[in-house]
C-alpha cells in the first residue's frame, strides 16, 4: 500500500516537467501565431523593419537574431584564451592542489554573480574605460555586451573542460613521457586529441548560456532596432528587445515578441541538445 | 627538434597558462572591489528598513545636496516572499523528481524526463517570464507576487532535480540493497536511508538554487513588475532586489541607491554560494 501511493506520488512529481516543457512550448506557439499568420513565418525572420506606428505596424526578427549571433559568438572567442588556460591549470598542470581548488573557487563564484550586477559593472567601469581607449565611439554595443558575455560563460566553460581534461587516462601520458616528450607536447598531442570532442562541446554548452543572457546585454548592446554594422555599432539581442518592449505591447506587437521568444526557445534547445549528445558521447568514448 | 627549445616551449606555455588563468581572478576582484567600495558606504539601517523613495523625492534630496533618503525595503521583502513561496514549492517537488529519476534511470519514461530537465534549464530566463505572464499574469488580469514566484520555482525545479538525482546516484547500491533486504519497501528505503545520506548534497543544490533565483531580474520583469512600498500581499504587484537595481538603473534621480543595493544583493548571493559549498564539504567528510 505504502509503496504503491509512494510510485504515484513519484510519477505524478515527475509529470511536472513534461508538462512545463510541453505547456512552454505550446504557449509560446499559440501566442506566436499571430504574428506568424500575419507576416508568414519566413518573411518574419527575414525582415529588418521594426515600426510600431499604428497602421504602419511592421515587425521583423532578423536585427534581433544578428544581434544574438554577433555577440554570443564573439563572447565565445574573447572566452577561449580565458577559459582554456583555467581549464588547462585546473584539470591537468596544478591537479588536485590548492592553488587549483582557489582558482575553481573564483570561477565558481563568477559563475554566482547575479546578471545585472555584470550589466552595472560593464556599463560603469567596462563601458568608459573602452570609451577612453578609443575603441568604441558612444560605448555600449555588441562588442562591449560581448566582453562581459565572455567573463560571465567563462566558468561554465571552463570547469566543464577541465572535468575532460582530468578523464584522459594516467597511462597514455606517462607513455608520451616515457618517449621523451615534455608536457606541453604530451598536452598538445595527448590531451588535446583525447579530451577535444569533451572540451569542444563544453563550449557549446557555453554558447547555450551565452545565447539566455538577457539583462546584461540589455544593458551594454544599446537598444537600437537595427542590424549591427559593426562589432562596436548598437543592436539589439532577441532576449534584450522582449525584456525592453514587452511590458508595454500589446496585440501584433506583443505577438511579434513572443515570436522571437519561440525562435529564441528554439535555438537555446537545439544548441542544448546537441551539446548534451555530444558530452554524453564524449564521456562513453 | 633541438631538447632546449623543446623545453623553453614547455616553460612558456605553463607562465601563459597561469597568466592567463590568474587574469580570470581580475574581473571577479574589480566586480566585488567596485561594488564594495561604491556601496559599503550606503548600507545603513534606514536604507535596510525604509521603502525606496519616489524619483520627485531623491531628486529634491539631490538639489538640496542630502543623500537620498529611503532604502530598499520594499525589495528586500519581496525577494523574501517571493523567492520563499518558489522555495516551498520547488524543494519537494524537485526532491520526488530527483527521486524518482535516480530509481528508474535505465527505463525509457526517466531518459525522456531527465532530457526535458535539461531542455528547462537551458531555457532563458526572459522566456519564463513571458510564459509566467501568459499562464499567470494574463489570467489573474494583473501582475502579482504569485506570478513572480511562479517564474522562480520554473527555474529553480531543473536545479533541485538535477542535484538530487546526481547525489543519489552516487551512493553505494549496498545501501540501498541492505535496506531492501532487511525487508523495508522502497519507499522506507528513499525516505529513511537514501535520502538522509543524499542530504549534504541535495541541501547544497537547494542553496545554490535559491542563491542563483535571487538574483534573477528578467524573469520578473513582467510578473512581478516591482512596487515603490512595502507590501505583504501576494495577488498585488512586487517589487524584488535585482528588479529595484534593474530601477535605479534606467531612473537618473535613483542612481545613487543603485551601488547599496548592488552589494547587499551580491553579499547575500556569494555567502549563500560559498555556505554550499562550506557544507556540502564538510558532509562528504
Amino acid at each position: 500500500m505504502k509503496e504503491k501511493v509512494y510510485n504515484i506520488l513519484l510519477y505524478v512529481t515527475a509529470a511536472v516537467i513534461p508538462i512545463l516543457c510541453g505547456g512552454i512550448f505550446y504557449a509560446l506557439c499559440t501566442d506566436a501565431y499571430g504574428a506568424f499568420q500575419h507576416f508568414g513565418f519566413f518573411q518574419f525572420i527575414t525582415s529588418t523593419d521594426w515600426n510600431s506606428t499604428p497602421g504602419h505596424e511592421q515587425y521583423g526578427a532578423l536585427p534581433f537574431i544578428t544581434g544574438t549571433l554577433m555577440t554570443t559568438i564573439l563572447a565565445l572567442i574573447f572566452c577561449i584564451p580565458f577559459s582554456l588556460p583555467v581549464a588547462m591549470f585546473v584539470g591537468e598542470y596544478f591537479k588536485g592542489t590548492v592553488v587549483a581548488s582557489i582558482l575553481s573557487t573564483i570561477t565558481d563564484l563568477l559563475a554566482g554573480i547575479p546578471s545585472v550586477i555584470y550589466g552595472l559593472w560593464g556599463f560603469f567601469t567596462l563601458r568608459p574605460l573602452l570609451m577612453a581607449m578609443n575603441i568604441s565611439p558612444q560605448g555600449s554595443g555588441v562588442l562591449t555586451a560581448s566582453l562581459v558575455l565572455a567573463i560571465m560563460i567563462v566558468p561554465y566553460a571552463a570547469s566543464l573542460s577541465a572535468e575532460f581534461i582530468k578523464m584522459v587516462p594516467d597511462d597514455l601520458k606517462e607513455g608520451a613521457y616515457s618517449l621523451g616528450a615534455t608536457r606541453a607536447e604530451v598536452i598538445r598531442r595527448i590531451i588535446f586529441p583525447v579530451a577535444g570532442s569533451g572540451i569542444f562541446s563544453s563550449y557549446i554548452l557555453a554558447l547555450g548560456r551565452a545565447v539566455c543572457e538577457t539583462m546584461t546585454v540589455t544593458m551594454l548592446i544599446g537598444n537600437t532596432n537595427n542590424i549591427p554594422t559593426s562589432v562596436t555599432a548598437t543592436g539589439n539581442s532577441m532576449a534584450s528587445i522582449i525584456a525592453n518592449q514587452f511590458g508595454e505591447a500589446d496585440g501584433l506587437k506583443l505577438s511579434s515578441l513572443i515570436a522571437i521568444g519561440l525562435i529564441l526557445f528554439l535555438i537555446t534547445a537545439v544548441i542544448n541538445v546537441i551539446g548534451k549528445i555530444m558530452i554524453k558521447k564524449a564521456r562513453i568514448s | 627538434m633541438n631538447i632546449k627549445t623543446r623545453i623553453a616551449k614547455d616553460r612558456i606555455q605553463l607562465w601563459t597558462v597561469c597568466f592567463f588563468a590568474a587574469l580570470t581572478a581580475v574581473p571577479l576582484l574589480a566586480i566585488i572591489g567596485e561594488v564594495v567600495i561604491k556601496g559599503f558606504g550606503q548600507i545603513s539601517w534606514s536604507f535596510l528598513t525604509e521603502p525606496t523613495p519616489t524619483a520627485y523625492k531623491a531628486m529634491k534630496a539631490v538639489q538640496a545636496g542630502e543623500p537620498i533618503p529611503g532604502g530598499i525595503a520594499n525589495g528586500i521583502v519581496g525577494t523574501l516572499i517571493m523567492v520563499g513561496m518558489a522555495a516551498i514549492v520547488a524543494i519537494p517537488v524537485g526532491i520526488l523528481c530527483g527521486a524518482f529519476l535516480a530509481e528508474n534511470s535505465k527505463k525509457r519514461s526517466a531518459v525522456i524526463i531527465s532530457f526535458l530537465t535539461d531542455l528547462l534549464q537551458g531555457t532563458p530566463s526572459i522566456i519564463i517570464g513571458i510564459i509566467t505572464y501568459i499562464w499567470v499574469v494574463v489570467p489573474m488580469k494583473g501582475y502579482s507576487a504569485i506570478a513572480g514566484s511562479g517564474a522562480l520555482f520554473i527555474m529553480m525545479l531543473p536545479l533541485i532535480i538535477r542535484s538530487t538525482e546526481e547525489t543519489l546516484k552516487i551512493l553505494p547500491t549496498s545501501l540501498q540493497e541492505a535496506g531492501l533486504a532487511l525487508g523495508a519497501n522502497r519507499a522506507s528505503v528513499m525516505l529513511r536511508i537514501q535520502l538522509p545520506a543524499a542530504f549534504g548534497g541535495i541541501f547544497k543544490g537547494v542553496l545554490l538554487s535559491i542563491s542563483r533565483v535571487t538574483g534573477e531580474t528578467a524573469p520578473l520583469l513582467f510578473t512581478a513588475l516591482g512596487c515603490s512600498f512595502i507590501r505583504w500581499s501576494i495577488n498585488k504587484p512586487i517589487s524584488a532586489v535585482p528588479l529595484l537595481i534593474w530601477e535605479f538603473f534606467n531612473d537618473p534621480h535613483l542612481q545613487d541607491l543603485i551601488w547599496g543595493a548592488s552589494f547587499f544583493l551580491l553579499l547575500f548571493v556569494l555567502t549563500l554560494n560559498l555556505t554550499a559549498k562550506y557544507i556540502a564539504k564538510k558532509w562528504n567528510q
